[in-house]
């Protein structure tokens, strides 16, 4: 176990800066995430700790040893700085077998045999890849030679693992059973786990952080999932973070209106504060969007005034089955909105048809200046 | 962020400090080992052409370029050279077509025999034909005269013609092992596509398949005018007789007249510098002729092609394939064996006047002849462990770790491949005969380099080819699992590429074994390679003893071919 300290880090390749002036702690026995979009660098900075990456300015620490500084020209080599990876490709060696991969590390730090086998047969036992120590790895299924690649990490160091999209490769249901194995193993073994990855989904289950990097390779904001989820710091954390709708608003005579070519549409939820003049945006959620159909009964035209009971409304312009959702689009004066709905409750409700008008109630609103771009 | 993946991997390895490294130890033992065995002679020749006793000295070459008979032989390799690569292109690519397209019988049987080219050392091939086809003595040629009751023969093989002839029928294969090549592996839906869309069977040939094909066929196309540029063994067993010359046998001519003197390798030096030019310079319009085009539809895996149907054709075509296969194959191969079992040369090919004598003669009675054989083994094996495990460090520093200048390397490692095998004799003589208070001429070492030299080439090819099958990631891993650089090469890098490293020891193993060019200039009363006995035993008009060695030859080429097959087809079953 041992914390990370990245104090601002640069990476070049050629004359290409990766990342620049990047700083990070990441805490003792802690899952780390860095989210973000492809190319900004999360990998980079993953090179840097393991040593695979030559830094232009900065220092690296791990526990409390400086491992790489540009300043005290340090440089310790990957293999003495006790770090284990899992790569994108998992990096398995073809031409040893499984047991041979797990136990390369351990030979390499001349652990007695016998130890070395029995450390072995537990961290294999761990992935739950036990029954498998003598299988090659092109025996193996993707999701098995992931595994033996974290096994292999495990073995490597009991300090720091670092993840490199590890489960990009998987099938859904695979990818969804490993990132609990991981979580699982993070939480028996309270190693410090450091993971990348662009996708949100799997960055909220296992992070215990998550650091979300833009494609500049800046951290945007630093903290729990939860956190994150809560209170995103601006446009591009919200999107980043699910399906989104950004609403184009603004006020006008002291009133919130969609911004609208034609005629603009009153926006009929209290105002936020400290947005001032001109226009911003409105975030919402497809899920915190609910339809209804009674207030805007009787109205042939949609989108012409608030309806009947002063909600927002829309005429529905496709209707999409997802299986356990069902996806609309709304259309409320020239934006379009994404609207879903569990099919359960719309079944129950029933299903809007394409050209019928109907009213939109929105929860758990923001309010953002821009509508940054997330990839 | 997946692009940038082979750079950052490179970083790794360019870093580590400022004490010598492994990679950097890697890089500096390659660069040495190729200025050694690469720059060195070509610098050597360029010296002595045109400096003398320190000065420029222009007047040798001068001299040289307007002596009739050097244009002379520089216009018959031209004029050879465009005839083979011409005809063999046409050649190549019908067959290839034929069998990777149409729905001729024996796909399987006749893919192998057209190789079998490939492997038959030309300057037997040319042996052969000069045995069947010579103006009086050929058998054909008598047979014919006995038949008509004339005097003139059927042809005449020591002849430009017959220098053609002879080079294409075991040059056309290079095109028709490209050809095949990209045909398998061109999606066939490409062609189907196009009958859809209303394109009979010309139109596709024509408009998809042909263009589709252009880089294989210019790719072999380059090989054999490269390859009939430089040749020396045809026309030197064909040509001397009736004073044809091309370059490399003026250039060997010219070193051979003057018997090893330091004005005759002058002489010849200058006489390679102007074939160096020739090489480039066609190299040079054929890429400008060819730069228009290049397509990348062909993939790597092969699917089931849209077989045309030949119907009334199919018989006459099949007849047409095993009519040359007999001739470029079967009758030089029976010419061989045959006149090897002969009791003298010129009797009748009947069983009574059979002998298996030669046969004992060369490989228990002759000295010169086992000698031969035993060289022939040692310089084979040992240029090709060398080559092999230099090619392979050179392609791992310019593959993987990717300094500054591997641009260079690279460039040093395939220029002898474009150096014609004489030049590069030439330059080794020069090197290697006292000019660096290191005089190996007349010993094997000589030759030993001039191997390492010219057969680098394809070793770095093959080695290049096996690393980049090995994802930088691979040793990455093994460096963050503690491995030092050096441990991970040896423990992870070394064993991944070693059935490559197999095969590219075949690759020179078998080229090396029926090596003449070269050896024919290095060799050394005790020195003689397989090559130079058969050619010198059969100048010396020993034709039966000669056939019989060069079927000893043929049967260790042929057995050597079928080991590399057994392995890579192991490999490939893994």
């Amino acid at each position: 176990m041992a914390e990370v300290r990245l104090d601002r880090i640069t990476v070049q390749y050629g004359e290409k800066t990766a990342i620049g002036d990047f700083s990070l702690h990441v805490r003792d026995g802690e899952c780390l995430t860095l989210l973000g979009p492809s190319p900004c660098g999360k990998t980079t900075v993953l090179r840097a700790i393991a040593g695979l990456a030559k830094l232009a300015s900065g220092e690296v620490t791990i526990g409390s040893r400086v491992v790489a500084s540009k300043d005290r020209r340090i440089f310790i080599p990957p293999e003495k700085r006790n770090v284990g990876v899992v790569f994108q490709d998992y990096a398995v060696w073809p031409h040893m077998t499984v047991e041979a991969n797990v136990l390369y590390p351990l030979k390499k730090r001349k652990v007695p045999r016998k130890e070395a086998k029995e450390q072995v047969d537990d961290v294999l036992r761990q992935v739950r890849m036990g029954d498998y120590a003598a299988r090659m790895p092109f025996q193996l299924s993707g999701g098995q030679q992931q595994r033996v690649a974290l096994a292999r990490a495990l073995v490597a160091s009991q300090d720091v693992v670092l993840l490199d999209e590890p489960l990009t490769n998987l099938d859904a249901n695979l990818r969804e059973e490993m990132r609990f194995e991981i979580k699982r193993l993070q939480n028996e073994t309270g190693i410090t786990v450091i993971y990348v990855t662009h996708d949100q989904d799997i960055a909220l289950v296992i992070s215990d952080r998550i650091a979300l990097m833009d494609k500049t390779g800046s951290i945007r904001q630093l903290g729990a999932p939860e956190e994150l989820c809560k209170n995103p710091q601006d446009s591009f954390v919200y999107r980043f973070l699910g399906l989104s709708n950004f609403i184009p608003v603004e006020i006008v005579d002291g009133e919130m209106r969609v911004r609208s070519g034609a005629k603009s549409i009153p926006f009929p939820y209290p105002m936020p504060s400290g947005m001032g003049d001109g226009p911003f945006y409105a975030a919402c959620r497809p899920m915190d969007i609910t339809l209804s159909r009674e207030a805007a009964d009787g109205r042939a035209q949609a989108g012409t005034g608030p309806g009947a009971g002063g909600a927002l409304e829309g005429l529905v312009t496709r209707v999409i089955y997802l299986g356990n959702i069902y996806e609309y689009r709304v259309q409320v004066g020239d934006s379009e909105i994404r609207v879903q709905q569990d099919s359960f409750e719309a079944f129950k409700q029933g299903v809007f048809r394409e050209g019928q008008v109907c009213a939109l109630g929105i929860e758990n609103i923001r309010y953002y200046r821009d509508m940054e771009e997330v990839s | 962020m997946r692009a940038g993946q082979s750079p950052r991997g490179s970083e790794l390895r360019r870093m580590e400090g400022s004490r010598l490294n492994t990679g950097q130890l890697l890089l500096v033992i390659s660069t040495v080992i190729l200025i050694i065995t690469v720059v060195l002679p070509v610098a050597m020749i360029v010296y002595n052409v045109f400096f003398y006793k320190w000065s420029f000295d222009w007047s040798l070459f001068a001299s040289m370029l307007t002596d009739p008979d050097n244009l002379a032989a520089m216009w018959n390799t031209v004029k050879i050279s465009f005839f083979v690569t011409t005809l063999g292109t046409v050649v190549g690519l019908f067959f290839a077509w034929l069998i990777g397209r149409s729905d001729i019988p024996l796909k399987g049987l006749m893919k192998s025999l057209f190789v079998i080219p490939y492997m038959f050392p030309p300057f037997i091939g040319a042996m052969a034909w000069g045995l069947l086809l010579a103006p009086r003595s050929g058998y054909i040629n008598k047979m014919f005269m006995a038949l008509t009751g004339g005097r003139t023969p059927l042809f005449n093989i020591n002849t430009l013609a017959g220098i053609v002839f002879v080079e294409l029928c075991y040059y056309f294969p290079f095109v028709f092992i490209q050809v095949s090549g990209a045909l398998e592996r061109m999606d066939p839906t490409l062609e189907e596509s196009a009958r859809i869309a209303g394109a009979n069977q010309m139109t596709v040939i024509r408009r998809i398949t042909m263009p589709l094909v252009v880089p294989a066929i210019a790719a072999g196309a380059m090989l054999i005018l490269i390859s009939s540029l430089s040749h020396f063994g045809v026309p030197a067993i064909l040509g001397f007789s009736n004073g044809i010359f091309t370059l490399p046998t003026k250039i060997y001519e010219l070193i051979y007249r003057a018997s090893g003197s330091f004005e005759g390798i002058r002489r010849g030096a200058s006489l390679s510098i102007l074939l160096v030019a020739v090489v480039v310079l066609a190299l040079a319009l054929q890429r400008r002729v060819l730069r228009a085009g290049r397509y990348d539809i062909i993939r790597g895996k092969s699917m089931r092609p849209m077989l045309i149907k030949l119907r009334g054709w199919k018989v006459p075509l099949l007849l047409v394939c095993f009519v040359f296969l007999v001739i470029t194959v079967i009758l030089p191969l029976c010419t061989i064996f045959g006149v090897g079992f002969l009791k003298a040369y010129g009797v009748p090919m009947k069983l009574a006047n059979m002998t298996l004598n030669n046969f004992k003669y060369v490989l228990f009675e002759s000295k010169m002849a086992r000698d031969s054989i035993r060289n022939s083994f040692f310089l084979s094996i040992t240029s090709a462990v060398i080559t092999m495990l230099v090619g392979t460090m050179i392609a791992y520093v310019i593959v993987k770790i990717q300094p500054r200048g591997k641009g260079v390397l690279e460039v040093l490692g395939i220029l002898p491949y474009s150096i014609p095998g004489i030049v590069l004799a030439v330059g080794v003589i020069l090197t290697w005969s006292g000019a660096f208070y290191l005089n190996l001429y007349n010993t094997i070492w000589i030759i030993l380099i001039a191997y390492i030299a010219r057969y680098m080439a394809f070793s770095m090819k093959s080695a290049s080819a096996s690393l980049e099958q090995v994802h930088d990631s691979l040793e990455e891993a093994s460096r963050t699992c503690g491995a030092s650089h050096f441990e991970s090469l040896l423990d992870v890098t070394l064993p991944l590429i070693r059935p490559g490293m197999v095969a590219g020891f075949f690759l020179i193993f078998l080229p090396a074994m029926r090596e003449l060019t070269t050896s024919l200039l290095l060799y050394g009363p005790f020195t003689r390679t397989m090559g130079v006995a058969i050619y010198s035993i059969n100048e010396e008009g020993y034709t039966v003893q000669a056939c019989a060695l060069a079927g000893v030859a043929i049967i260790i080429i042929v057995l050597g071919e079928l080991l590399l097959r057994f392995v890579t087809r192991e490999r490939r079953g893994q």
